[in-house]
């Protein structure tokens, strides 16, 4: 069974995770920059004498198709790579992933990832 | 080879006469004068047209990226029709026989009296007419920028440019007939060197009574009374917009000594740049202390308007004052900005980018300032400010009225939110962060 592994990071973990995984065979991902939040709080700012809140926290999120039995040494490769022990270091979530298709040849299943 | 050795005799000849002692020189003659006075005008002049720039700069950085075609738009727009305007009507209002609350309404032509078939004919004192006109054209310029800035991001750009060319044509010369023109505030006194009121202020009343009758912003104001800041999308800009603006200050004030034909007016005119400097610098540092403290950290955009509240707390009067008070005129109007700026958030006006408390404000504290150089009696100097005030809020809100009722004040709502480069210009100022081509 194929695995979809979505992690989302802090901003500038980018290098870090492409080279730890790289070192596990892996040689593509889809990367995103999104915002988000859990249980880290936001910021104040104040600008021209009115403070707001900044809820949403600039984040990274990484998406790679794998074969089943790759998907936890991936995902334990980013968690290593990701664990700094603070708050706001992120999550992983791992679907299962019932078909995927190279587009320039067609090939699907195993030989498409 | 004789060619070659006289060429040399002649050279080293010309260069002994130069080291020769010259005749002392008399005051320029009349010609020289007039030349230098006009060159003051043409120069001061051009260093002011530069202040269209600084203000599209500071404006375009502190609205958000989907409003910056609009208003660069509308900077560029308002700089050429108050070019044309004040060719077509505005130049002769203000200055051709003012009986004393208005001039004359006709187009400007060039009229250079003094030169004639035989040469220059005149005794010093005056300059090119088409110099003069140059010079007080960029100022008009000047006065309509300070609208764009306050009313940015809600205003249709259309009605805007209208309002423009009515501010510059009619409702700013007609008060500055009454003092620069020679008319009644003159008379009695009125002090305004580079115009805290007669341009600053003027251009603050019409921006104030713009931001009450357009409206504040979408969402800027809750219905519970809280404010929600929209950040500005380019500080880097707005910071060199604010450095090109000091910059053409010292057009603004260093030309409005009206003269450089004598080394009494080019010591003068050094004095203003002088004050001038120190006035913006001073600004700036109270900003940035009254910012540190007040909200725990220093505020850019603050310390932008604080310099330019320094200029145009400096411009009634940068001559006579020495250089501690020149700092002192240019840290309180700093410190009205600061204070000022929330204040406008309270009573829910909007003022996207401070210009009612840098132009309006600092402009009244300018103004009222030059009695403690001795230039002026208070009650002259209030006298002036009301009464131009009075006359520039009354016809503005006149105007935004009718153009309320004739074209429509603000874009639609759905237009506002999506952003006016869009719906206005059908253009986005930075289309590849997002769309990659």
């Amino acid at each position: 069974m194929m695995k979809y592994i979505i992690a989302i990071v802090q901003p500038g973990r980018m290098e870090d995770i492409q080279r730890a995984l790289s070192e596990i065979g892996i040689s593509g991902m889809t990367v995103s920059e999104v915002q988000g939040y859990g249980r880290q709080k936001g910021k104040t700012e104040i600008y021209r004498g009115a403070e707001y809140t900044i809820d949403f926290m600039p984040k990274i999120k990484v998406e790679l198709a794998v074969e089943g039995k790759l998907a936890t040494k991936v995902t334990d490769a980013i968690k290593d790579v990701c664990n700094t022990g603070r708050i706001g270091d992120g999550k992983i979530f791992t679907l299962d992933l019932s078909e995927a298709m190279r587009i320039r040849t067609g090939e699907v299943g195993q030989a498409a990832l | 080879m004789f060619r070659f050795r006289f060429a040399k005799f002649a050279s080293l000849a010309s260069f002994g006469l130069m080291l020769a002692p010259l005749p002392a020189l008399a005051a320029p003659d009349a010609e020289t004068a007039f030349i230098f006075n006009s060159l003051s005008f043409l120069v001061h002049g051009f260093i002011v047209m530069l202040m269209a720039a600084g203000f599209c700069m500071l404006e375009v950085g502190l609205v958000r990226s989907k409003n910056a075609t609009v208003q660069s738009t509308k900077n560029i727009g308002l700089y050429s029709i108050a070019g044309l305007m004040y060719w077509l009507c505005g130049y002769n209002l203000m200055y051709m026989d003012v009986s004393g609350y208005i001039g004359t309404l006709m187009p400007w032509s060039p009229a250079d009296a003094s030169i004639t078939e035989a040469g220059y004919t005149g005794d010093g004192t005056d300059y090119a007419a088409s110099s003069d006109w140059f010079f007080q054209m960029v100022f008009v310029a000047a006065a309509a920028s300070i609208v764009s800035g306050a009313v940015a991001e809600r205003v249709k750009l259309t009605t805007f440019l209208v309002f423009s060319g009515i501010l510059t044509g009619i409702i700013y010369p007609i008060q500055g007939s009454w003092t620069w023109g020679g008319g009644w505030l003159s008379e009695m006194g009125f002090s305004d060197f580079a115009g805290s009121t007669i341009v600053h202020s003027v251009g603050g009343w019409a921006a104030l009574t713009g931001a009450i009758i357009i409206g504040a912003r979408k969402g800027k104001y809750t219905a519970d009374g809280g404010i929600r800041p929209m950040p500005g999308s380019n500080l880097p800009l707005a910071t060199i917009g604010t450095f090109v603006l000091w910059f053409g200050w010292f057009g603004f004030n260093g030309g409005s000594q009206l003269a450089m034909g004598s080394a009494a007016d080019v010591a003068a005119i050094a004095n203003i740049f002088v004050n001038t400097n120190i006035a913006a610098a001073a600004g700036v540092v109270v900003a940035i202390f009254a910012t540190q403290i007040l909200y725990g950290k220093i505020d850019l955009t603050m310390a932008l308007n604080g310099a330019l509240g320094g200029l145009v707390a400096i411009t009634a009067e940068p001559l006579a004052p020495t250089p501690l008070l020149a700092a002192f005129i240019g840290g309180v109007g700093a410190l009205l900005v600061v204070i000022t700026v929330p204040l406008l958030d309270k009573f829910r006006i909007d003022d996207v980018v401070g210009a009612i408390p840098v132009h309006l404000v600092a402009g009244i504290w300018g103004t009222l300032a030059v009695c403690i150089s001795g230039g002026a009696s208070f009650g002259v100097q209030l006298t002036g400010i009301i009464a131009i005030g009075v006359f520039v809020s009354v016809t503005s809100a006149v105007v935004w009225y009718v153009l309320k009722a004739i074209m429509g004040l603000r874009p639609s709502e759905e237009d506002e939110v999506s952003g006016l480069d869009l719906s206005e210009c059908g253009l986005e100022s930075y289309p590849d962060f997002t769309r990659q081509s």
